[in-house]
């Protein structure tokens, strides 16, 4: 994965990064699948991986497949973002180590909804309960959210059609 | 070497997240950039996931068959955030081909010479709807 990315951040055909994000949302869905999230990684794999995929290349399609040498030299950038990454490495010594029964995200909210959840919803699927069920206006949010973007994407290349045809 | 290993899921974590943000800061190509913004995603999801596993656990359906449970609640906010992110993906792509299409190019710093000179713009700007470059 990190190698994708890698490989990702030197490359200045777009048409292989593009297809390189492909590869590393795959290898990020097989990441989830290991750490016990099936829903997650499905959607990641469908969304991530296809949808995503498909749109830049869509993108691509009507722009130029080449990156042009980037005007600066990266040296800032990448001194800002190693600072930024050991802040971070500091800040990960107060976090509880990697599957610590003990930590609070196991102990605070997760025990009563997988205790009561499948009884009280009738969904033996936890994740599905929550989302559907507990939280289901979040999701009703969610979608609003969708729709939005959808209405964003319409009037913005919607005017470009109506700007051509005024062209010509 | 304990506390190196129990951390060092954050690490790689953190490697993604910052080079998402190395692309989207060091890059003027701008649907290079988005890809960056979509990796710097991915890295937090990743984040918010790992510390819901338990080793020895299953994913949260619950069976007769199994007593420990990965924690449900990270997973249920994160299939929100990858649909939320997908929406803004397309929107900021939507915005790339606009922009395309007012200043012929892609390139960042083209786009802000353009800006400051107008008069050899490759494709007549339309002054009507002059979509601010530093909008992106």
């Amino acid at each position: 994965m990190m190698v994708a990315v890698v490989a990702l951040t030197r490359s200045r055909n777009l048409f292989a990064v593009i297809v390189l994000f492909g590869l590393y949302s795959f290898l990020t869905a097989t990441v989830m699948v290991a750490l016990d999230a099936v829903d997650v990684a499905m959607t990641e794999a469908a969304v991530g991986a296809g949808i995503s995929t498909v749109l830049l290349l869509g993108a691509l399609h009507l722009c130029n497949s080449e990156e042009e040498k980037p005007a600066h030299k990266p040296w800032l950038p990448l001194l800002v973002t190693i600072g930024t990454g050991l802040v971070l490495v500091y800040g990960t010594w107060d976090l509880p180590a990697f599957s610590d029964p003990v930590a609070p995200i196991h102990t605070h909210v997760a025990p009563r909804y997988l205790e009561q959840g499948p009884r009280e919803t009738g969904v033996p699927n936890v994740v599905t309960a929550v989302l559907a069920s507990y939280r289901g206006f979040d999701t009703l949010g969610e979608t609003m959210v969708v729709f939005t973007a959808g209405i964003g994407i319409i009037a913005l290349l919607s005017r470009r059609r109506y700007v051509r045809r005024g062209k010509q | 070497m304990t506390s190196f290993l129990a951390h060092y899921d954050y690490w790689v974590m953190i490697f993604l997240a910052m080079s998402g943000l190395f692309i989207v800061i060091s890059r003027g190509n701008l649907i290079k950039k988005l890809v960056g913004l979509a990796i710097l995603q991915t890295s937090v999801y990743l984040l918010y996931l790992a510390p819901g596993k338990l080793v020895g656990g299953t994913a949260p359906i619950v069976d007769a068959a199994f007593t420990v449970y990965s924690n449900p609640l990270p997973q249920v906010l994160i299939l929100t955030a990858i649909v939320v992110g997908v929406a803004t993906l397309a929107l900021g792509l939507a915005l790339v081909v606009r922009i395309r299409e007012e200043y012929g190019t892609i390139e960042e710093d083209e786009i802000l010479h353009l800006d400051a000179d107008p008069a050899d713009a490759a494709v007549p700007a339309d002054p009507a709807n002059n979509t601010p470059a530093s909008q992106r």
